[in-house]
């Protein structure tokens, strides 16, 4: 029990040092049952979840002889970045043997633009529905959310025919303006609800102040919602990153983006099955939205810190 | 010199009407406060006249022009919000300059505007801060001084103070009262404080459901209201009713379990019958404990409740079966059981019918 009081003695009043009952802070002990029940799970829960990643790279890191041997968890002897470079820039999928570095560039022209439309779009529509209740605006809402229910699959057929008649098919344009379509209403949803939860005096005093439609998005709203463009940039770079169904469908092996490239390395039947090269691509693929949650948490937290006006 | 006219205004969200047919006119200069319980449409009203609610019906006139379909911006108005509403990202200085900015005024204009605005609320040292830096006294001082800047004629005040504390409350209100005696602009206040209304306005309209009870100077209103709703929302403590019936033969009394208090010094509003069931209001402040004056009406009583207040104590008695609210000097308070002798000048007393409600 020496332990329980060393935090309260320690900051306690000398003239009451001596005094047993109860004064300032209640001690806690760090070795509670409590404690090691909450942080055991959390342990074990966190090591169970980061065994498949753990996988993944000691077998990338390893040489295929030494994958031979089976010993899928132990370390690897000889460290061997070989698998990284192969996949990167001289795997074959199909007659192209530049490996994932074509899918990574053609993934990067198909998000940024993507995401940069659907979120500036996505954010006037927010603002639109929020702050000016137009006539039909509600009904305008219930159309674009009913959207984000029906499956993907259903439409497949119908864009292809659309992307077609447009003279985009097959190539990136199509992709960017599907991807754009299909993050709007999850994205509208997201800044319809943030901006309805601005004060509305503020939007009043903007309208007093004889400024527009664009003069309040601009200057008013856009400076207080980086936390919103933030979630927002996260949801459609993880969400059009990933894609593999448009990005199968919509476009041609030579625009083929990272998710179908790591797939068809993954997924060929002829050949040996590289372990450490396809340990390897799939890492590769999976770092860019990772890197977005790495950077764009310090920014999210900066976003709600930047924003807030208490009354 | 009229300065705001509101004609025949009405506003319906769906079935629902928050304003009736309102009409409201304000003369130039004047310092008008609207006032009523929360969902009486007092803030609807303003929002109308500011132009950020599109009315039904009726017209609004700002100075001598129809205004009814013109924008926020365009209708000489400047606006004050209860939560300040300030552009949290913008300083001071930006928030002031943000409206003058919109409507492209040189920039030498501006910088004067500003100026002068920041020496009458004295913010001259706020002027680089941004709003989450500032006090709650210093933000509303600087919410007044948006409005300040626009150089309008009219001012709009929606519940600027409700967010205040007390005693900031007390400051501003004060200032709010020399910036109009300073600036002589119309001024529109909405609240639902009745310390605020009598204290700042020219005129108070009280509001019920979208209707203007009565309009008249804070003195009338206190001493003459028109009906048993506004007798009742102001005053605090609140004024005592009495049910009963007018009596008497000759002169009339009003008779209420079995007392009888003569009503020859009541100026009545409208001839009253025999036999009428009223309410009979005094305010408690009205009612005094005094055995030795020699009151036109004045019973004996045993005190019930006995409630300190500070400055005053409120005192509850019965007249037969009716609680009566008596408000007596502190250093003069009974205790619970006395017998005291109440009495009182029917002459301030408020007589309605108890059918109508409206005043006799």
């Amino acid at each position: 029990m020496a332990d329980v009081r060393t935090a309260a003695a320690g900051q306690a009043d000398p003239t009451v040092a001596g005094v047993r009952e109860p004064y300032g802070p209640r001690p806690r002990r760090v070795l509670s049952r409590r404690n090691i029940v909450i942080y055991g799970t959390l342990t074990l829960v966190a090591l169970y979840y980061l065994m498949p990643l753990y996988v993944m790279i000691v077998t990338s890191l390893k040489g295929m002889p030494e994958i031979r041997f089976g010993n899928v968890f132990a370390p690897p002897v000889e460290i061997t970045f070989e698998p990284w470079v192969k996949a990167w820039a001289t795997a074959c999928t199909g007659l192209n043997c530049d490996g994932l570095s074509r899918g990574f560039w053609n993934s990067v022209r198909i998000t940024v633009p993507s995401v940069i439309i659907s979120i500036l779009i996505a954010s006037v529509n927010g603002y639109a529905l929020a702050n000016w209740r137009f006539k039909g605006a509600n009904i305008f809402f219930t159309i674009l959310i009913v959207g984000a229910f029906i499956p993907y699959q259903v439409m497949i057929y119908p864009i292809v025919i659309i992307l077609r008649e447009m003279g985009v098919y097959g190539t990136l344009t199509g992709l960017v303006i599907v991807h754009t379509i299909f993050g709007m209403p999850i994205n509208t949803l997201l800044f319809r609800n943030y901006f309805a939860s601005v004060p509305e005096e503020l939007f009043k005093a903007a309208r007093v102040d004889g400024a527009g439609f664009w003069a309040i998005y601009f200057r008013i709203m856009l400076p207080m919602s980086l936390p919103i463009f933030v979630v927002s940039m996260i949801i459609q770079v993880t969400g059009i990153w990933n894609d593999f169904l448009f990005g199968v469908v919509y476009t041609r092996p030579e625009t083929y983006p990272m998710t179908v490239q790591l797939n068809n390395i993954v997924n060929s039947v002829q050949g040996v099955k590289e372990y450490n090269v396809n340990m390897a691509a799939t890492l590769l693929t999976g770092l860019v939205p990772l890197v977005i949650y790495f950077i764009s948490g310090k920014l999210f937290v900066r976003g709600i810190a930047a924003g807030a006006v208490k009354g | 010199m009229t300065s705001v006219l509101v004609k025949d205004v009405s506003l319906s969200f769906g079935a629902v009407d928050v304003l009736k047919k309102l009409n409201l006119e304000v003369k130039q200069g004047e310092f008008i406060v609207l006032l009523g319980p929360s969902g009486c449409g007092k803030s609807t009203l303003l929002n109308c006249i500011a132009g950020l609610l599109d009315v039904s019906t009726g017209q609004i006139f700002i100075n001598g022009k129809n205004v009814t379909w013109e924008e926020p911006k365009d209708r000489g108005i400047g606006m004050v919000f209860q939560s300040y509403a300030l552009y949290p990202q913008m300083t001071v200085e930006g928030n002031l300059s943000f409206g003058l900015k919109n409507a492209r005024l040189p920039k030498d204009e501006i910088a004067r505007r500003i100026a002068r605005a920041a020496e009458i609320l004295q913010i001259q040292p706020l002027l680089q801060r941004k709003p989450a830096a500032l006090s709650g006294g210093q933000r509303q001082r600087v919410a007044i001084g948006r409005a300040l800047v626009r150089d309008v004629d009219v001012f709009l005040f929606d519940e600027p103070l409700s967010n205040l504390d007390a005693k900031l409350r007390a400051e501003l209100r004060v200032e709010i009262k020399r910036l109009h005696q300073q600036l002589a602009n119309t001024m529109i206040y909405v609240t639902h404080d009745q310390i605020e209304a009598m204290t700042l306005a020219d005129r108070i309209a009280v509001m019920r459901s979208g209707v203007i009870e009565q309009l008249d100077s804070p003195h009338e209103i206190y001493n003459r209201p028109v009906n048993r709703y506004v007798a009742g929302f102001i005053g605090s403590p609140g004024m005592n009713f009495l049910e009963g019936v007018i009596g008497g033969e000759s002169e009339p009394v009003f008779v209420a379990d079995g007392v009888s208090i003569p009503l020859s010094r009541y100026a009545f509003a409208a001839a009253a019958q025999r036999g009428a069931k009223v309410t009979f209001g005094i305010r408690p402040e009205h009612v005094a404990a005094n055995s030795g004056m020699d009151w036109p009406f004045s019973m004996q009583a045993r005190v019930e409740i006995v409630e300190p207040m500070g400055s005053d104590t409120l005192v509850w008695t019965r007249i037969g079966s009716q609680d009566i609210a008596v408000r007596l000097p502190s250093e003069r308070s009974p205790r619970v059981g006395d017998q005291i002798t109440i009495g009182f000048d029917p002459m301030r007393a408020s007589i309605f019918d108890a059918e109508s409600e409206k005043r006799l």
